[in-house]
């Protein structure tokens, strides 16, 4: 399946109903969304508006490809799980979200090479014509880097 | 009589994070607290299957511009730094990490602040209010390190 996921705080119809005419265009039924609560419902893609805890992260695991906002929640959650997270950032000016900080987000981590992204609908539209062809990533390990685990442990001893 | 080793008790750290990535970060962080006797507090009973066995506190979130939801919380942290005193706050942000922070110093707590990995270009506005709280004041970008802090000692990832 492909999971498409926007977080439980706001929905992102921009992203969802570009998938959604994909998936039509394309004769897709592989898909799977969670569109939050004020979410424009899509037409030819299962959806639901909200996933607990549990549920969503059952979803990640049983993806074969991730689709969501830059939120850092769903970005660990998919890179935990090795599962490939294609990423289309938030847009302040579309009161997507308060402010442009996805966008930054997204291309960063780019670069760092743990997600791909897609800024606009057509690059999303692009990027999912491709999907079948990403290669599922490692696990990384579920824990910070062993730099910041340190810097707290050393903090937390110097009492 | 011969001296003793005075006995240290496990530190008691407090852990704060509100919901969404700001707890998925908090999580990855815990191997620091192995030898800490922790108390997690977050902003959903769902994410008690996260930390099975451990002890959590669900409180609610808000906004800068909730009043009313920050007093309720201001409030309720209050109450549960009265009942843990910890030695320590650990937080990831947002509001329920600031108003610990803040109000953890007024119990003698040696604060955290570590903020999102999200936060690229620049400090969210909660962890620059929490700063001059903290003891310790992280940001997981190098390009954000500041003389004056934040520092940058690694990242979540």
């Amino acid at each position: 399946m492909i999971f498409v996921t926007v977080g439980a705080q706001m929905p992102f119809d921009r992203l969802v109903l570009t998938v959604d005419e994909w998936a039509r265009a394309r004769g897709r039924s592989d898909v799977f969304a969670q569109i939050g609560l004020d979410g424009r419902p899509p037409r030819n893609i299962e959806y639901t508006r909200f996933l607990e805890a549990a549920e969503f992260k059952r979803r990640i695991r049983e993806a074969r490809v991730v689709v969501a906002h830059a939120g850092m929640g769903t970005i660990l959650s998919a890179l935990e799980a090795g599962r490939p997270i294609l990423v289309m950032p938030r847009v302040g000016a579309r009161r997507e979200t308060r402010n442009d900080h996805q966008l930054a987000t997204a291309q960063r981590l780019r670069e760092l090479g743990r997600i791909s992204t897609a800024m606009d609908e057509a690059e999303l539209v692009e990027r999912l014509d491709q999907l079948d062809r990403i290669a599922a990533p490692d696990a990384i390990s579920p824990h910070a880097s062993g730099e910041l685990i340190g810097a707290l442990r050393d903090f937390i001893r110097a009492r | 009589m011969p001296d003793r080793e005075p006995v240290r008790r496990a530190p008691r750290v407090l852990a704060v994070a509100s919901g969404g990535g700001h707890w998925v970060q908090l999580l990855r962080l815990r191997p620091a607290f192995e030898d800490c006797e922790v108390t997690y507090v977050t902003v959903s009973a769902a994410y008690r299957t996260d930390i099975p066995g451990e002890s959590l506190i669900v409180v609610n979130d808000a906004t800068r511009w909730q009043r009313f939801q920050m007093g309720v919380l201001a409030l309720r942290m209050l109450w549960i730094l009265v009942r843990i005193r910890p030695q320590l706050v650990i937080t990831t942000g947002a509001a329920p990490g600031y108003l610990a922070v803040r109000l953890g110093r007024l119990f003698g707590a040696r604060c955290v602040w570590i903020d999102s990995i999200a936060n690229v270009e620049e400090v969210s506005m909660s962890g620059r209010l929490a700063a001059r709280h903290a003891q310790l004041f992280l940001t997981q970008w190098p390009q954000l390190a500041r003389e004056e802090g934040p520092e940058y000692r690694g990242s979540v990832l």
